[in-house]
């Protein structure tokens, strides 16, 4: 049982580090795109709503690439460590945050653009403003993100190599437990990914209707 | 705070402005000069808040021109403010909201809290410094917006009917704290279609009909005998509105 701890501690901490990587990253990204106004904009906002649906085993075979012996990042020696899967699932996340993230302030600029230009505040500096006060809706993109993160096996399962007490994690082992023929294993495993899903969701959404209803 | 070194008159020449096709401003010259309190008066839809918004610099003229006394932009910026019809507060303190505006104007970080705390006062908000702006009532909201203009000590203020969403006892406070900023020297420029309101507050009056200055003219004047029969039919209540 303390081997299945471990996954799920795996788990959750990879997952955890790549959204908030993702999350450093895409809300100024989302937000620099949706007040940004330079060529080729729309071309940019449909590549990264089209990368939302980016297919993990994808990435994970592009991360392997850079990661692997004869890749141009292969000296690291991050190829089937921890550290392969948060790069793999940051990728991965990341297009959904800063694509979700560009919609919610764009949203926000229409009614906040004329008082902010009033006050003086142009570029990164309103984009930044419009992130802070829009934050408890970004709760939910955060959380489309982390689901994501949490649910996906492609891309763990190839820059991981799902090894035994080092990159095994929640999703790999369903998939290994599935094939094996241990149906149980493999189902109580899932029920408890999804219990985990759900508590993380509720208590997001708990905090942020708190925070909702002090700040208005 | 307006004088020899002031950003005013402003000047308007042949100002046009378009949109979907059609002359929201359509060539409006004229000359806001420092001290009356400037109304500009029209029905809905004759094109107060776009003129407003032309003045301020949140809007391009299509053609035309609109000329600031005074050097630079930057400093042309900073000499003005605007309260909107709807104020828009940010998610955090009464307080912090004026502060984030003084930061903007680069006041340094010192003085920021005394000023406005000063400015809170001055409206009559002074208690719910710490309270999210977002949960005032909409007529605490409108005036924590005035104290926010207020704190920037503008040469001029933009007032968008700045009352048009509030009740009679809202909108009397906001009235009381827009004859102290005139008091203060402050030039006030108001759109407005409330007629009672324009002639409490107003020293003049602009008269605005399908995107052209019809008539201006003092308040006194004015209501007492419009010249134009647009001005004669709004005075009366007969103009529609559209």
């Amino acid at each position: 049982m303390s081997e299945l701890g471990g996954i799920v501690a795996l788990s959750l901490a990879v997952s955890l580090s790549a959204v908030l990587l993702a999350t450093l990253l895409g809300l100024p990204l989302g937000a620099a795109i949706a007040v940004g106004r330079f060529p080729g904009r729309r071309a940019l906002i449909v590549l990264l709503n089209a990368l939302m649906g980016l297919p993990p085993v994808v990435v994970g075979l592009l991360v392997y690439l850079l990661l692997s012996r004869a890749g141009p990042l292969g000296e690291l020696g991050l190829l089937f460590t921890p550290p392969a899967m948060v790069i793999a699932q940051t990728f991965l996340v990341l297009p959904i945050i800063a694509a979700l993230c560009r919609q919610s302030v764009e949203d926000a600029w229409v009614e906040y653009e004329e008082q902010l230009r009033s006050l003086g505040a142009h570029g990164l500096r309103a984009a930044l403003t419009l992130v802070w006060d829009i934050r408890f809706s970004l709760v939910t993109t955060v959380l489309a993100g982390l689901g994501r993160a949490l649910a996906e096996v492609g891309a763990v399962i190839i820059v991981g190599g799902n090894i035994d007490g080092v990159t095994r994690v929640m999703t790999t082992t369903i998939a290994l437990e599935t094939s094996k023929g241990d149906l149980p294993l493999a189902l109580s495993l899932g029920f408890v990914l999804i219990a985990l899903v759900i508590a993380l969701n509720a208590a997001a959404h708990l905090i942020k209707e708190a925070a909702q209803r002090r700040y208005g | 705070m307006s004088g020899a070194h002031g950003i005013l008159p402003l000047t308007l020449r042949e100002v046009r402005y378009m949109a979907g096709g059609r002359n929201i401003i359509d060539g409006i010259s004229s000359e806001i000069a420092a001290g009356p309190t400037t109304i500009i008066l029209g029905a809905n839809g004759a094109g107060k808040s776009v003129l407003m918004r032309l003045m301020h610099g949140l809007l391009r003229p299509t053609s035309g021109e609109i000329a600031w006394h005074g050097q630079g932009a930057e400093r042309v910026r900073r000499a003005q403010a605007m309260v909107f019809q709807r104020p828009v507060m940010l998610r955090r303190s009464a307080l912090a909201n004026i502060l984030y505006a003084l930061e903007l104007a680069r006041v340094p970080a010192a003085g920021r809290e005394a000023q406005a705390m000063d400015a809170l006062r001055e409206v009559g908000l002074a208690e719910v410094a710490q309270r999210p702006a977002r949960v005032l009532s909409g007529g605490e909201q409108q005036r924590l917006a005035l104290a926010r203009a207020w704190a920037l000590h503008p040469e001029v203020l933009f007032l968008d009917e700045p009352t048009a969403n509030l009740d009679p006892g809202a909108t009397r406070e906001i009235e009381n704290v827009i004859k102290a900023f005139d008091a203060s020297g402050t030039k006030i420029v108001m759109s407005t279609h409330n007629l009672g309101q324009a002639r409490r507050l107003g020293d003049e009056v602009l008269f605005i009909h399908q995107g052209r200055l019809v008539e201006r003219a003092s308040v006194d004047a004015f209501f007492r005998q419009p010249t134009s029969t647009e001005a004669a039919a709004f005075v009366k209540g007969e103009l529609p509105w559209v």
